[in-house]
């Protein structure tokens, strides 16, 4: 039934052009990788959430943990006295010696001010105590019948131990206790040894974790999802270039991050960065890093199909790095035993360098310890990542 | 390895063998113009065809199968149609001609050469669409365009593809913004933007409103003037009917018939359709044909055929349609027959034959039914 005459005009016999039917341009080596860096930089910047999340967030956080922690000129010291015989005496005993330490204060020599305000207040046994626990005050102090005193204070509370060791001290010296020795103090606050010091560096090295894990981690999954990836190798593309462009937009980024939040710092907290060297090479580690946490983003997402089950990944891998590497606080806290382990997570070593570099102006060739551990890490997720990675 | 220089289709291959064993040759497509055309696009006849595939077969998690021993030939300047409803595995088909899925076995030539070692150029050769494709949202529309071209060696400029699909004023739009025909536009604008000579379509117009598919009609056939292939899929029957020069309706992962829209409606028996619903006069037969039951109705199936110049018939419900090759001579014979059998007519109608009746002969169900 079917014939050879069934010829369709469709075909367009008469209509013949070779192809290709238009002036062609060539294209370079590297025309899919710039085109493909670019794109991702102009997306992010179109994306109000993820300029938020990148540039500004860390920058709150470090202003608002700034301010919350920042060293206060001296720390007052509250106790309550147990209602007694002897109560008002031990008051008006800690208000001479606090009104003697005020009096320091004013002396032209600040720092010279040992003593620290106390303020004290009478309450009843059981609400003083009840006070006490649950953290009201540092210490209560009772004084019994035979003029000796007792404290109550808790161990684990370390303003507690201290409260009670000044207190005791200075009912000891007002009760007429002399000392055995001279001494002098000098205090320490210099930019470089204080809380928001500590603080920068690790909020760089978690920020670099956050928007390598995220910038890659994710961006790969929403892609695969929305089946880009698939579109994208059914084109001649080197998909090798689309990890490098995704790899290196993140490059891009690290130095607006890390301009953003060093430079912050040094306005706002006055804080030292030692030397244009250490600049340099707080740039250096922070590529390291960046390229590091993209290597272990991409490997989280190299097979999720879903940015429900990637967001869960991410989270995982980075929930620990969190706790130990020592961003927010030392992790000097944790059993010694545990420290091998901390310092080999990536953001450990990405901290402790950005924090040697910039504090102490450490330089890089002393620390290839760290630097190894973060290249191991990010070599291995990449090797790792492109032998599962998964396209479609 | 990524080759850099470019090679013209015919410049390797001798013929690989790929010889029409297939059941349907009778429709098989070779015209003397076909020939011409191939002969005049710098293809010759020792090539491979565009794309050829033998005995595909594709079978997910050692459990469904979703193609079954497939085998397609499509000659250069065809646009050639898939056509099945869903599930029946055109998008199996289609990603492993696009070489994106690996076939569980057979064999896909693209221009003779394979996916495996000849990746990189057949991608400089062919443009895709995918089914769902959803490009970022917050690049321009010239932007996406310019990201595709910059992947192929030696892209179309921008401006053209933008003007050939009428998507010049969109050009500094997001893609976020447009419509579905436009977004569709746009995936179709990244396909030819490498300047392919096969254009793998799947589903191109699903969805779209009816100015949108006939604006992407002309696109495809625009390209194909310039002796481009098209592999596209579609479950519409006018698309298919319309658009193609030759089409495989692929059921369970099977070709169950393959040749020209014309051809497969000629198979059908008719190029007309009769469709009629009849009433009982109670009056004239009393209670006689209250217990009829629907076997009894079938029966009278073989009354209806033997009318003059009908081919085929089948009942849809109430409705019995009739394929007929002249309805001059069925109707007035189809109307004393009711007259004579005492019922009455309800409805009557003619109309041209369709594809959608060939599927419905081939497999009992309607296209658009799951």
């Amino acid at each position: 039934m079917a014939t050879t005459e069934t010829n369709p005009p469709k075909l367009h016999a008469d209509n013949q052009q070779p192809l290709p039917t238009h002036p062609a341009r060539r294209n370079g080596r590297w025309s899919g990788y710039r085109h493909l860096l670019w794109v991702r930089i102009i997306e992010l910047r179109r994306e109000p959430e993820v300029v938020f999340w990148v540039f500004i967030f860390p920058l709150l956080l470090a202003a608002g943990l700034g301010i919350a922690f920042r060293n206060k000129p001296a720390d007052i010291t509250s106790v309550v006295v147990i209602e007694g015989a002897g109560a008002q005496k031990t008051l008006a005993m800690l208000q001479t010696a606090s009104e003697k330490a005020s009096f320091d204060k004013s002396a032209p020599d600040k720092s010279s001010s040992a003593h620290s305000t106390i303020r004290a207040t009478v309450l009843d046994r059981d609400s003083a105590l009840k006070a006490f626990h649950f953290g009201k005050f540092d210490l209560a102090i009772e004084s019994n019948p035979d003029g000796s005193y007792t404290y109550y204070y808790d161990p684990a509370r370390p303003e507690s131990v201290l409260s009670r060791v000044e207190i005791d001290a200075t009912l000891q010296s007002v009760a007429g206790r002399k000392d055995a020795i001279q001494t002098s103090s000098q205090s320490s606050s210099e930019p470089g040894s204080r809380y928001i010091d500590f603080l920068i560096p690790g909020l760089l090295g978690m920020n670099l974790m956050n928007s390598g894990m995220w910038g890659v981690g994710f961006a790969l999954v929403e892609m695969r999802q929305r089946k880009l990836l698939k579109r994208f190798v059914a084109t001649p593309m080197r998909r090798s270039d689309f990890l490098l462009a995704l790899t290196s937009s993140r490059l891009v980024l690290m130095v607006i991050e890390v301009g953003l939040l060093l430079g912050f710092g040094v306005l706002v907290f006055h804080m030292r960065v030692q030397g244009w060297r250490s600049v340099l090479s707080v740039l250096l580690l922070a590529s390291l890093g960046a390229v590091t946490f993209g290597g272990v983003g991409l490997l989280t997402a190299c097979r999720a199909q879903k940015i429900e089950s990637v967001s869960g990944l991410i989270n995982l891998v980075m929930m620990p790095m969190w706790i130990f590497s020592g961003v927010f606080f030392s992790y000097q806290k944790f059993p010694a035993i545990a420290h091998p382990f901390i310092k080999a997570l990536p953001l450990t070593a990405l901290n402790d360098a950005l924090r040697a570099t910039i504090l102490e102006g450490a330089s890089l060739s002393s620390q290839s310890g760290r630097l190894l551990v973060l290249a191991i890490w990010g070599g291995v997720s990449f090797i790792l990542a492109l032998r599962w990675f998964r396209w479609t | 390895m990524a080759r850099r220089k470019r090679q013209r289709p015919d410049a390797n291959v001798g013929t690989s063998a790929l010889k029409q064993s297939h059941t349907n040759g009778g429709a098989r497509f070779t015209t003397p113009s076909a020939a011409r055309n191939r002969r005049e696009l710098g293809y010759n006849l020792r090539v491979g065809s565009p794309i050829q595939c033998t005995n595909l077969r594709k079978t997910y998690d050692g459990k469904v199968e979703a193609v079954r021993g497939l085998s397609l030939q499509i000659e250069a300047g065809q646009c050639f149609g898939l056509l099945g409803p869903n599930g029946a595995g055109k998008t199996t088909t289609i990603e492993i001609l696009e070489g994106l899925l690996a076939p569980t076995s057979g064999e896909v030539r693209i221009f003779g050469h394979t996916w495996k070692e000849n990746e990189r150029q057949l991608r400089e050769w062919i443009g895709i669409s995918l089914q769902e494709t959803r490009l970022s949202e917050k690049l321009n529309v010239r932007e996406t365009i310019e990201l595709f071209a910059s992947f192929y060696s030696e892209p179309r400029p921008a401006d053209d593809i933008l003007e050939q699909l009428e998507l010049t004023e969109k050009a500094d739009a997001w893609v976020g913004k447009l419509s579905g025909g436009q977004k569709q536009r746009l995936a179709v604008a990244t396909a030819l933007v490498g300047n392919p000579r096969i254009l793998f379509l799947d589903e191109p117009t699903t969805g779209l409103d009816p100015q949108s598919r006939r604006q992407l009609w002309e696109i495809i056939r625009a390209f194909q003037k310039k002796g481009g292939t098209v592999l596209l899929t579609t479950h519409y029957m006018d698309e298919a009917e319309r658009l193609c020069d030759r089409l495989a309706i692929v059921d369970h992962g099977q070709i169950i018939a393959e040749g020209t829209p014309s051809d497969l409606i000629e198979r059908l028996g008719g190029h007309h359709v009769v469709e009629f619903q009849v009433s009982k006069n109670v009056s004239n037969n009393g209670n006689a044909h209250h217990d009829r039951n629907e076997d009894e109705e079938d029966d009278n199936l073989d009354h209806w055929r033997s009318l003059p110049s009908v081919e085929s018939v089948r009942r849809e419900d109430a409705t019995i349609c009739l394929s007929v090759r002249e309805p001059h001579l069925t109707i007035p014979a189809l109307l004393d027959a009711v007259t004579s059998q005492g019922h009455q007519l309800e409805h009557l109608s003619t109309r041209q034959a369709s594809l959608e009746d060939v599927f419905v002969q081939l497999t009992g169900r309607h296209l658009r039914e799951d």
